[in-house]
């Protein structure tokens, strides 16, 4: 156990710990009244035990305490894994698909919210996986393109009521178009910069959002938007087409469905088609791509249009179930709240996103009373999944072999 | 004329401002040719430490201006420590990974931080001892606050003392080398290492120093903003050449001449988004910057 190198590890563990005091302690400790220490070494303390025992844990593991353990656990991992693949996915879908749509009668109002949500930002985490995860663009203004889809459905609506399934299309094609125009001026560069710059025209989007007081009615929000209708035959005397409102949190939860299964089996297209492969040949080696003839300009312009699309589709039923926008809906948070479920799910893993989706917005709905530590969560989760596992809990599969496998 | 020369004066104040946050970008960026998304949280870490240090040495009985001074001192060391501890944490780790694992290491970094203080100091704006620093002179139709002279001042003396730092002694050296070629500088006997967390301390300590004075400036601080002024010295930095030291400093100044210009002249609720248009523009057109020289594909 005392090993060289676990000494090592306690010793830097426990350096760790003193500048944690170091850092916590004027935060918590200088006050105009005096200097206070309880209060700072009270919690210092508790992050401290709760920190010695994940060491703990983790020593014995190298240690070989848990051996037995991890063996029955890897056996019964084998197994299911066995069973998984012998399952034909057809199956698997249909058994997911039966359960999204007997959903809403298993649990109550609350329940229908929450999934509401859940496929929202599965919508628009497999949006932004186009852009990331497969283009390998990393974009952090995209709640941009959920705004616009958001603000196109309502001003439509407001002014001119047009119904929801007209704009529906509309919505996707003018955050298409907010795609293009901002994927244009950004294709040269890469990386860090890229990064900063959609950062920057998520902003511009948001202040204009904000005070172009005219059309947006600026930090107020817009008030009165439509539900979206539906026909529906009525057998009452003979049969007639009847118009009905979508009034009910279940009904929205179906609208959203159909929504998110378009956009599942849409980015699965993609994914596996030749636009696909050529995004992958971009994110793995730009230059290399274009020298074998991938056209580069057009398919990084593309790649933000089609994650814009969904973001947009997401958006326009953001703004018909909440029936009011609001610039603070579409702030750099949310942005990277879509970023975490993207990166926590594995880049490029369309079952990746969805899960992602799921732990970050169903998780924190079951923990309510932990909720003002939601986003330190959030960030903490974020620098120790690139530190602990950059590829996600749920890793894309390559498609093909490569020549390192072959053998 | 008057107008005018009111609103150059609030511009190179604002600039200098700027300035001190882009040098903890650029220096960044010089050596591990990353940009630190949570430098903007060391600029509001630094707003709050000095209003928690300024009013506890205040209740004390500390004269004002050594309350100052004292201030700025302890805060910029303590930010020093916390960019240092950050740096371990978020980026050391990942040295050999992919950019964009770094960059998101620092984005969840940057979220951590923010909501950190947050949770420590509360949701709402907290109040600067602004009474210590009120006052100020008329000179010719122009108004000129104390708050002003101090951060003008404040801010070229760190300029100065920056610019002794890097170009005159041995650890500004190896700090040169190090951004230069980080194997070779190895090689010659120079802790890359350690020469890193320094870049990132002295960035962290002139934007906590910027933290002070804005909060001086504005008369409160608030968890959130980091943010904006950070998007915005980052611009500043770009336009000077990322990596350029002085570049920065012309960059800070130009991007708060046009910030209060734009302000002033057009539009003052569209004043943030000038920033980020300039950003736009000089990444599209001259992605080197005004002072900027090599950058090649791998930069861009």
């Amino acid at each position: 156990m005392t090993t060289q190198e676990s000494r090592k590890r306690w010793i830097s563990f426990g350096i760790g710990l003193i500048w944690l005091f170091i850092i916590l302690w004027p935060l918590l400790g200088i006050k105009p009244e005096g200097l206070e220490f309880m209060p700072t070494l009270s919690l210092w303390i508790k992050l401290a035990v709760a920190s010695v025992c994940v060491m703990l844990v983790y020593e014995l593991n190298r240690g070989g305490v848990f051996d037995p353990i991890k063996r029955t656990g890897a056996s019964l991992k084998d197994s299911t894994q066995r069973l998984y693949t012998a399952t034909p996915n057809w199956l698997l879908i249909c058994i997911a698909l039966a359960f999204a749509i007997a959903f809403p009668a298993m649990t109550g109002r609350y329940g229908h919210d929450v999934a509401c949500n859940v496929l929202i930002y599965i919508c628009l985490g497999l949006g932004l996986n186009v852009v990331v995860g497969l283009a390998g663009l990393l974009d952090l203004g995209y709640i941009a393109f959920y705004g616009v889809g958001a603000y196109t459905y309502a001003l439509l609506s407001i002014h001119y009521g047009i119904s929801f399934w007209l704009c529906l299309p509309v919505a996707g094609a003018l955050a298409a178009i907010a795609g293009c125009i901002i994927g244009y001026p950004t294709l040269r560069m890469r990386g860090d910069y890229l990064a900063i710059v959609t950062l920057g025209f998520g902003e511009i989007v948001r202040l204009v959002l904000n005070n172009w007081m005219d059309l947006t009615n600026g930090p107020n929000g817009l008030m009165g938007v439509k539900r979206p209708g539906l026909y529906w035959l009525d057998f009452t005397n003979g049969w007639s087409l009847e118009h009905i409102w979508l009034k009910k949190v279940w009904m929205f939860y179906y609208v959203i469905l159909l929504i998110a299964i378009f956009t599942i089996i849409a980015v699965y297209r993609l994914n596996y088609s030749r636009i696909g492969r050529a995004w992958e040949a971009i994110r793995e080696d730009e230059t290399a791509a274009e020298l074998m003839g991938v056209n580069t300009f057009l398919l990084k312009l593309l790649a933000y249009a089609s994650g814009a699309v969904f973001a947009g589709f997401a958006g326009a039923f953001f703004a018909a179930r909440m029936r009011f926008v609001s610039p603070e809906s579409f702030t750099f948070l949310e942005s990277a709240m879509v970023l975490a479920m993207v990166v926590l799910g594995g880049m490029g893993s369309i079952p990746g996103v969805m899960l992602g989706a799921l732990a970050l917005i169903a998780l924190p709905e079951a923990f309510r009373e932990f909720d003002v530590y939601r986003m330190l969560v959030f960030g903490g989760v974020m620098t120790l999944m690139m530190l602990v596992r950059p590829k996600g809990l749920c890793p894309a599969k390559r498609v093909g072999r490569r020549s390192e496998e072959a053998e | 004329m008057d107008y005018f020369l009111q609103q150059l004066i609030n511009g190179v104040t604002l600039g200098g401002v700027y300035a001190l946050i882009a040098l903890g970008y650029t220096m960044v960026y010089g050596i591990i040719q990353l940009i630190n998304f949570a430098h903007g949280e060391f600029f509001a870490a630094g707003g709050y430490m000095g209003v928690i240090i300024i009013s506890y040495l205040s209740a004390k009985g500390v004269s004002p201006v050594l309350c100052i001074a004292l201030g700025l001192g302890l805060t910029m060391v303590y930010c020093a420590i916390l960019a240092m501890a950050v740096e371990k944490v978020a980026y050391k780790p990942l040295r050999s990974s992919s950019r964009l694992s770094v960059l998101l290491s620092a984005l969840g970094m940057s979220i951590f931080l923010q909501h950190g203080l947050m949770l420590t100091q509360g949701v709402y704006d907290k109040p600067y001892p602004t009474a210590m620093t009120a006052g100020g002179f008329e000179l010719g139709g122009v108004v000129v606050s104390y708050m002003q002279i101090y951060i003008i001042l404040i801010t070229a003396f760190l300029l100065v003392a920056l610019n002794l730092l890097v170009f005159k002694t041995r650890i500004g050296k190896a700090m040169r080398a190090t951004a230069q070629d980080k194997v070779m500088s190895a090689l010659l006997g120079i802790n890359s290492n350690r020469i890193i967390s320094l870049t990132f301390a002295i960035g962290a300590g002139l934007a906590a120093a910027a933290g002070i004075m804005v909060g001086f400036y504005y008369g409160s601080v608030n968890y959130t903003m980091g943010f904006v002024p950070g998007i915005k010295a980052f611009a500043a930095a770009v336009l000077g050449g990322i990596g350029n030291i002085t570049g920065a400093m012309i960059g800070g100044l130009i991007i708060g001449m046009v910030e209060i210009f734009a302000a002033g002249y057009l539009s003052s609720e569209y004043k943030d988004v000038f920033a980020f248009i300039i950003l736009i523009a000089v990444l599209y057109f001259r992605p080197t910057g005004i002072m900027g020289e090599n950058v090649d594909d791998t930069r861009v």
